[in-house]
């Protein structure tokens, strides 16, 4: 019997249009981006994609300032977004949680920003923040809290703040809705018994409630870190890296550099330094999965 | 016995007082994207007015008959094209995901295999690579395969995007079915590709829709290698066409208000009618190991 016709063979057989298609976009694509990295690559000169520079690339941005401030800034951004989604999430879900009247209909709701893709919500906070039409600057006008227009994306700092106040807007719900889950999948006993030993609500909340939803936090992470690069298209429509380059992140600049000075070689050195994290970053959030996902099979 | 009433009913206040917050919660969180819904129905000169006009005076559809070309005055930029683009792309960029995933995610919930956890963590890291850093690479290939600008380079990229995502989902829609169910199928003679399509199938239909839905609007609502891989009408999909009103002289605040309501008219209706599925999916796929 050839071996495709085996029963072990199956599950290849029905996973080959899978791994075929990552194949040629993902995998092939990310070799040939790392011998481009290699080169001096520029897409004005065809030829230059075959002129091998070794490390040139990576040790050039690797002592340059003008890589590390956006990849500075970008974990930093990324830092401070997720943490904060983490924890109005968290407090969303407890709030929609302790709700018995119109439960279903606030989880509709709070579905609302999760459909709204990426260069949308950044269109929309860069119409809200618009320092002359802009929501913000005329209710704060109205409401006599400021007199003159506050230039909400051309001031560094709060550029970034409005930035980061787009991307909480966008991603909250991811928290909320999968906490929200952990929360109704929760078994009652443990609770009551919790209530029965006298503990008091904080005590009950820290070493029963949280470390149930720590798996659902995880699942969370994990599918925020498929997506974080997202914040790509907020930042190109609200500020694209201006002023002067003030709001710049790591993967603004990596398409500055590789279509606008048209340098892949050294944009893919950036981009590979940029995947490399990214696949890190979700890599650490599946391990702590599988290892609460093991703590709680353990427990039960 | 009156003190016990009073706490009933102080408790009962609080409850209300704690809906009654939450439910302004949620609607002070949806004001922003209300806002540039009610904007889409709004003449620009009313967006521009100083001092500002709260409540509309005069609501219109003018802005969505412009970005459509239908009334006297025109905008520049062809929303309908767009609007086929995004349609055709996404359809069938999820079609093929989901024939892919189906097969996938099968083999993942019901049969056991070497390297069957790094295969599965190997394909959510692959998914992890940031659009724009995989654009550049894909950018410099498809244009040496002359499928840059054209609707099937892009539907390759989003089929590629979304196997992962809808493997992981199905795989869970699958494992909440019993075993024995197309076990005992196949006792009564039916093969196993016929226990399939007869017993599994319908089973994990609504989840199997709500990966579906997960995947259009993916494709939907992609940005950063659609602004790459695409340039002309033949291929820019709507969330690229968006960008178009900024390169315009003066911005057309009303017209992105009203293609904004266009992108997300679609993606409002798919997420409304599986929402209940797509939780599902999310948790059941992750925590039930």
């Amino acid at each position: 019997m050839p071996f495709w016709r085996r029963e072990s063979a199956t599950p290849f057989l029905l996973l080959t249009p899978a791994l075929l298609t990552m194949a040629f976009v993902v995998i092939i694509p990310l070799v040939f981006s790392m011998y481009t990295s290699f080169t001096g690559y520029r897409l004005v000169k065809p030829d230059s994609l075959y002129d091998w520079v070794g490390f040139r690339n990576y040790a050039r941005i690797l002592s340059d300032w003008e890589f590390w401030v956006p990849f500075g800034r970008t974990v930093l951004f990324l830092t401070v977004v997720l943490n904060v989604e983490f924890l109005l999430g968290l407090g969303i879900a407890l709030l929609i949680n302790r709700i018995t009247w119109g439960q279903r209909t606030l989880r509709t709701i709070m579905m609302f920003p999760m459909m709204f893709s990426p260069i949308l919500v950044g269109f929309q906070f860069k119409f809200l923040f618009n320092d002359n039409i802009g929501i913000v600057n005329n209710a704060l006008q109205s409401l006599g809290l400021s007199d003159g227009a506050i230039a909400w994306l051309v001031d560094a700092k709060l550029a970034f703040f409005s930035i980061a106040i787009a991307e909480i807007w966008m991603s909250t719900s991811v928290f909320a809705i999968l906490l929200l889950a952990g929360l109704f999948a929760m078994p009652r006993d443990p609770l009551e018994a919790a209530k029965v030993d006298g503990c008091n609500a904080w005590q009950t909340f820290r070493h029963i409630t949280l470390p149930f939803l720590m798996p659902f936090a995880y699942i969370a992470m994990a599918i925020r870190s498929l997506d974080v690069a997202r914040a790509y298209d907020i930042v190109t429509v609200m500020t694209d890296g201006g002023p002067a380059g003030r709001t710049e992140i790591l993967w603004t600049l990596i398409a500055r550099v590789g279509y606008d000075n048209s340098r892949m070689g050294m944009a893919n050195a950036m981009a590979y330094v940029s995947t490399i994290l990214s696949i890190l970053f979700t890599w650490y959030f599946y391990r702590k999965l599988v290892a609460a996902r093991r703590y709680m099979g353990g427990a039960q | 016995m009156s003190l016990a009433v009073e706490s009933q009913t102080s408790k009962q206040l609080k409850r209300a007082g704690l809906t009654a917050l939450t439910f302004l919660l949620m609607v002070v969180m949806c004001v922003p994207g209300l806002w540039v819904v009610l904007s889409a129905f709004r003449p620009n000169g009313e967006i521009l007015a100083k001092p500002p006009i709260w409540i509309p005076e005069a609501p219109t559809f003018d802005n969505f008959r412009k970005i459509f070309g239908l009334g006297t005055d025109q905008v520049a930029i062809p929303v309908g094209s767009y609007f086929m683009n995004s349609l055709i792309i996404a359809m069938t960029s999820t079609v093929i995901a989901l024939a892919i995933g189906m097969a996938g995610g099968y083999a993942f919930a019901r049969y056991r295999f070497r390297g069957k956890g790094s295969i599965f963590l190997g394909l959510m890291l692959f998914r992890a690579v940031p659009g724009i850093a995989l654009s550049l690479p894909v950018f410099i290939i498809w244009s040496k395969l002359g499928i840059i600008d054209t609707k099937i380079g892009l539907i390759i990229v989003y089929v590629s995007l979304n196997v992962p995502f809808t493997i992981w989902l199905i795989d869970g829609f699958f494992r909440q079915i019993p075993l024995s169910l197309s076990e005992a199928a196949q006792v009564d003679g039916c093969t196993r590709w016929q226990a399939f399509w007869k017993i599994e199938f319908p089973l994990a239909r609504s989840g199997i829709a709500a990966a579906g839905v997960f995947a259009f609007l993916t494709s939907w609502n992609e940005f950063a290698l659609a602004s790459q891989l695409t340039r002309s009408t033949s291929s820019k999909t709507l969330p690229v066409g968006l960008l178009d009103f900024t390169a315009q002289f003066t911005i057309d605040w009303a017209g992105m208000c009203a293609m904004a309501v266009i992108i997300i008219i679609p993606a409002l209706i798919l997420t409304f009618l599986v929402q209940k599925h797509l939780i599902a999916g999310l948790t059941f796929g992750g925590v039930k190991g």
